[in-house]
């Protein structure tokens, strides 16, 4: 092993520019040895500083009703009633995963379970989040498959249903394909835990896996640069994921706090013990010592800077009482789960790195964790379009070969090969699984599902639901980015479930770039804008920056999860049709458009510059209102418009129900004055939800909002008239058009 | 009536387990460790990646010390249920004939399918009709059922083919569609699908039950 004499060069090469080695020297009153370099090297990090996004991010709302801790813990809590709170989370991993798609996406649902159950929260489901290039391209089948596997290698592994995502296959992602993954998590209200270290004198105990060479470098190398054509040779900074050893640590970790053994805990994530330490000294406004000649090593002859910042899985850092010592040891022995005392809490607010007695590395934690230079951004919005017109694939105008086109598009077929492969009952807690309804819901007290049910009792619920649309934020970052927490706001109301509290993840191409810092701003502001109309705070996130290779930068992709609340699961919305006879609306201020749809991605079109004006309030009032409609039972079905407009909307809620309809789609009414049958079939935008219902439902739900009735549910086909045209297409042709990505998982 | 259920490090369904046992009767976990069984009534070895599973499904899990205590109990005619890894691991226990490999697809399948009741002589399907179908989910990477065709034969013969699945719903190229196989004695089932995950219509299906309905009242007859 290579053992560099640091310099402002050296510094450079982990990533540093010259004037952050400048202030580390001053910082520190000397210039920093190798332990220390490379400990300042990681945080100072994008990946772990934040250093662009920080000052963006504080305009974010974070205040809310049901808030129980916001940004700066591992995961966000939210009250969510019964005496439990629900922690949750998104993260990125996306460079590793597009080096080693497996392991990278494995490891990522892996640390984001770490961050839940840091907090003191039993992961109750996963989340994900995916963007790849073309699917005709070797590299992307590749990458999705191996992503796809990962997840559910690591999630099935360790008993954590993986309940919803979202996927997208759009050139801009061929080299840097985004990996997001969420975890929600539940708690009892008073079980949560902290990760500030406290109480000089106090026991720095490293559980889990030993450590490691794997992903050393990984926050800086990989997290926070461009993608290159070298990347194979980066695979050594990707981690190896082991769910059985997680899934110990796991248990082991909740039954320490059950017991009320720990002081702080903190999961190792990206930088591994220096970033673990660092937060927990600088949280508690202590220092720590510790002792890497202790930490149990896979190979013997690791250095002690390599200990520091390795990336291997699996391991926790709590800080326990002396006293409590013995019986945390003994907690970890019944369940196999190493446990090892590497050091001690100090007053010196010092992070001292010792190995075999003497001080290898010795820096102020505040110089580590808050003296990290923070960045203004220079946004510029671009003069050109940034992104190349995609390639045209339909050339049909006729409404119902668009339709099939749209039902057999990568974007918009049924994702049922993907979670088919994801376990998504265990813990039984589902009530609505994946294309059962437009948000998952998960049971809070499965154990009392008997007798409430017995006793006619409500069974409070959550529900959850993750989503974006880079395209969309690509043609307008602030509109785009409104847009996809209106999603994931309907999405949650069709399930009839009130947002708690948001999460995100913001994958954007390289800061420092002009354009980039536009899109990321201006998609901030209306992530912010979204938040404040729909008074939902926003709980934690994460910024993953530098999502660029040769050939540009990736559409920027705000994604969104939100986690909200259920009265009684046994009125969980469904999306599909139901009921013979049931009348058929649309419901909402929709106004179908058809620039940056995916009708006009099939036709080749250019993305457009800005997204049409729309109505924010007038969209929360019209899910205020399905969501009520929704949980006084009064619907059989809901399912908001999205991809594919309003057509697609209609086929998916036949083929879930598996049974037709029959409309009349008044497209003149619905676009404007602009009669073109097109337009109001496939045309996108917020604000528009197909429910059906009784004849009764749908009035009282006019009361409110706008209803457009359309028609009724029956028969074995969809039947669409618009604006003088019309067509029909039986179901099993839906159903084939629809199956499209079975082929890509034979 | 006391259910025991088996608690391995890397058992995943084993909470959903003792919640559907809890439906029909008492319930509580076996920790892996444990040399007697605490005077339980029947065992459930559930589901999940019992020691990660690393090896070879189930594998690791049957020379658990809890292991030989159910084997046991299996020989002295209690009643024992694997349920998909808890299958596995008494397939390599030498509990049940035949062995599970990989799905034929290679990868890991989450589904509800419907299975049919092939025997209803067994103190686990005695509640059903032969015929019956039930809603259940399965998921797992490794639930191809497979035995020689000689023991085939003679599981075919002796009724040991207690479940299958229905016509076209086989999710993992199982011989001879296979969901579930008894002992020869008919007190040990493993069985795939995971019944334990079919208790309740909230949940998507409440079939599953009747499995372990018929355990609690074949011991209440006892």
């Amino acid at each position: 092993m290579r053992s560099p004499v640091p310099d402002a060069a050296r510094a450079v090469e982990l990533g540093l520019t010259q004037a952050e080695y400048h202030r580390i020297v001053d910082a520190l009153g000397r210039e920093p040895n190798e332990v220390e370099l490379a400990c300042f090297s990681l945080l100072w990090s994008e990946h772990c500083s934040y250093k662009h996004s920080k000052r963006l991010l504080r305009s974010l709302p974070t205040e809310g009703p049901a808030l129980v801790m916001g940004p700066g813990e591992n995961a966000g809590v939210v009250d969510v009633g019964e005496s439990l709170v629900c922690a949750f989370k998104v993260e990125s991993h996306n460079h590793p995963s597009a080096v080693e798609p497996f392991q990278g996406a494995a490891t990522g649902v892996g640390g984001i379970l770490r961050d839940v159950f840091a907090v003191g929260a039993r992961p109750v489901a996963v989340l994900d989040s995916l963007r790849f290039g073309d699917p005709r391209s070797e590299r992307s089948r590749y990458l999705l498959d191996q992503a796809v596997a990962g997840i559910g290698h690591y999630g099935n592994s360790i008993g954590v249903p993986t309940i919803g995502g979202e996927v997208y296959f759009e050139a801009p992602y061929e080299q840097n394909c985004l990996v997001n993954a969420m975890c929600v998590g539940l708690a009892p209200a008073d079980g949560l835990i902290r990760s500030a270290a406290a109480g000089p004198g106090n026991v720095l105990i490293l559980l889990g896996a030993s450590t490691g060479r794997d992903g050393i470098g990984g926050a800086s190398v990989l997290a926070s640069a461009e993608l290159g054509e070298d990347d194979a040779a980066k695979r050594p900074s990707v981690q190896i994921g082991d769910p059985f050893e997680e899934k110990k640590l796991l248990e082991c970790s909740l039954e320490l706090l059950d017991r009320g053994l720990l002081v702080a805990l903190q999961d190792l994530g990206a930088a591994g013990l220096t970033s673990a330490a660092a937060e927990m000294a600088s949280k508690g406004g202590v220092g720590l010592d510790i002792h890497v000649d202790r930490v149990p090593l896979r190979e013997p002859d690791l250095l002690p800077f390599e200990i520091m910042v390795s990336e291997s899985q699996e391991r926790m850092l709590c800080v326990a009482a002396p006293e409590d010592v013995d019986d945390v040891l003994s907690v970890c022995g019944r369940w196999e789960t190493r446990a090892t005392v590497i050091g001690e809490v100090t007053s010196s607010g010092h992070m001292r790195v010792l190995c075999d007695g003497a001080v290898v590395g010795d820096m102020p934690v505040a110089a580590l964790v808050d003296d990290c230079p923070l960045y203004d951004l220079a946004p510029r919005e671009p003069d050109l379009a940034l992104y190349p017109a995609p390639p045209r694939r339909l050339h049909d105008e006729d409404p119902r070969a668009a339709l099939l086109a749209l039902l057999a598009s990568e974007n918009v077929a049924s994702r049922a090969p993907l979670f088919e492969q994801y376990d998504c009952v265990v813990q039984s807690r589902t009530v609505r699984r994946p294309a059962q309804s437009d948000a998952a819901v998960l049971l809070l007290a499965p154990e009392r599902a008997a007798e409430a049910l017995s006793a006619g009792a409500p069974l409070p619920a959550i529900a959850a639901s993750i989503d974006a649309n880079g395209r969309r934020v690509a043609c307008d970052p602030y509109r785009g980015t409104i847009e996809a927490v209106l999603e994931c706001a309907a999405n949650l109301a069709c399930a009839g479930a009130e947002p708690l509290g948001l999460t995100n993840c913001l994958n954007f191409g390289n800061p420092e770039k002009p354009h980039i810092a536009w899109q990321l701003t201006e998609s901030v502001r209306g992530l912010g804008d979204a938040c404040r109309a729909l008074g939902v705070p926003v709980v934690g996130g994460n910024v993953s920056l530098y999502n660029e290779g040769g050939e540009g930068p990736i559409y920027p992709t705000p994604v969104v999860g939100m986690v909200g609340r259920l009265p009684d699961a046994r009125f969980a919305g469904r999306l599909g049709f139901a009921d013979e006879d049931d009348l058929v609306a649309l419901v909402g201020p929709f106004r179908p458009d058809l620039h940056g749809s995916e009708l006009a991605r099939l036709g080749g079109a250019e993305l457009p510059r800005g997204l049409p004006e729309l109505d924010v309030s007038a969209v929360v009032d019209a899910l205020d209102a399905v969501r009520d409609s929704v949980r006084a039972g009064d619907l059989s079905s809901a399912h908001d418009v999205s991809d594919g407009g309003l057509a697609v909307a209609l086929a998916e809620c036949c083929l879930a129900g598996g049974i037709g309809a029959s409309v009349v789609v008044d497209a003149a009414a619905l676009t404007g004055g602009h009669d073109k049958a097109l337009v109001a079939l496939f045309g996108e935008g917020p604000g528009g939800v197909v429910v059906s219902g009784p004849p009764g439902a749908l009035d009282r739900l006019a009361e409110r909002v706008t209803v457009h009735r359309l028609g009724a549910v029956g028969g074995t086909s969809l039947q669409i008239e618009a604006g003088g045209s019309g067509l029909s297409v039986g179901l099993s042709e839906l159903a084939e058009a629809y199956n499209a990505l079975g082929a890509l998982f034979p | 009536m006391r259910f025991g259920v088996v608690r391995f490090p890397g058992s995943c369904d084993d909470i959903d387990a003792l919640l559907a046992a809890s439906r029909v009767g008492e319930a509580e976990p076996l920790w892996h460790a444990y040399r007697d069984l605490h005077g339980v009534d029947a065992v459930v070895v559930p589901g999940g990646f019992s020691y990660g599973d690393y090896l070879r499904a189930g594998a690791v899990a049957r020379f658990a010390p809890v292991m030989e205590a159910v084997a046991d109990f299996a020989r002295d005619g209690g009643l024992v249920l694997g349920i998909c890894n808890g299958f596995q691991v008494l397939c390599e226990a030498g509990l049940l004939p035949g062995a599970l490999l990989p799905n034929a697809g290679l990868r890991f399948v989450c589904r509800q399918v419907q299975v049919e009741v092939v025997n209803a002589d067994t103190p686990f399907t005695r509640a059903c009709t032969v015929g019956d179908r039930l809603s259940i989910p399965v998921k797992h990477t490794t639930g191809r059922y497979y035995a020689p065709a000689d023991v085939l034969a003679e599981l075919r013969e002796r009724g040991q083919i207690a479940l299958r699945y229905a016509p076209g719903e086989n999710p993992n190229g199982a011989l001879d569609d296979i969901a579930g196989v008894t002992s020869e004695a008919g007190n040990v089932l493993g069985l795939m699908p995971h019944p334990e995950h079919a208790v309740d219509p909230l949940t998507g299906s409440a079939d599953g039950l009747v499995l372990f309905a018929a355990m609690a009242g074949a011991l209440a007859r006892a």
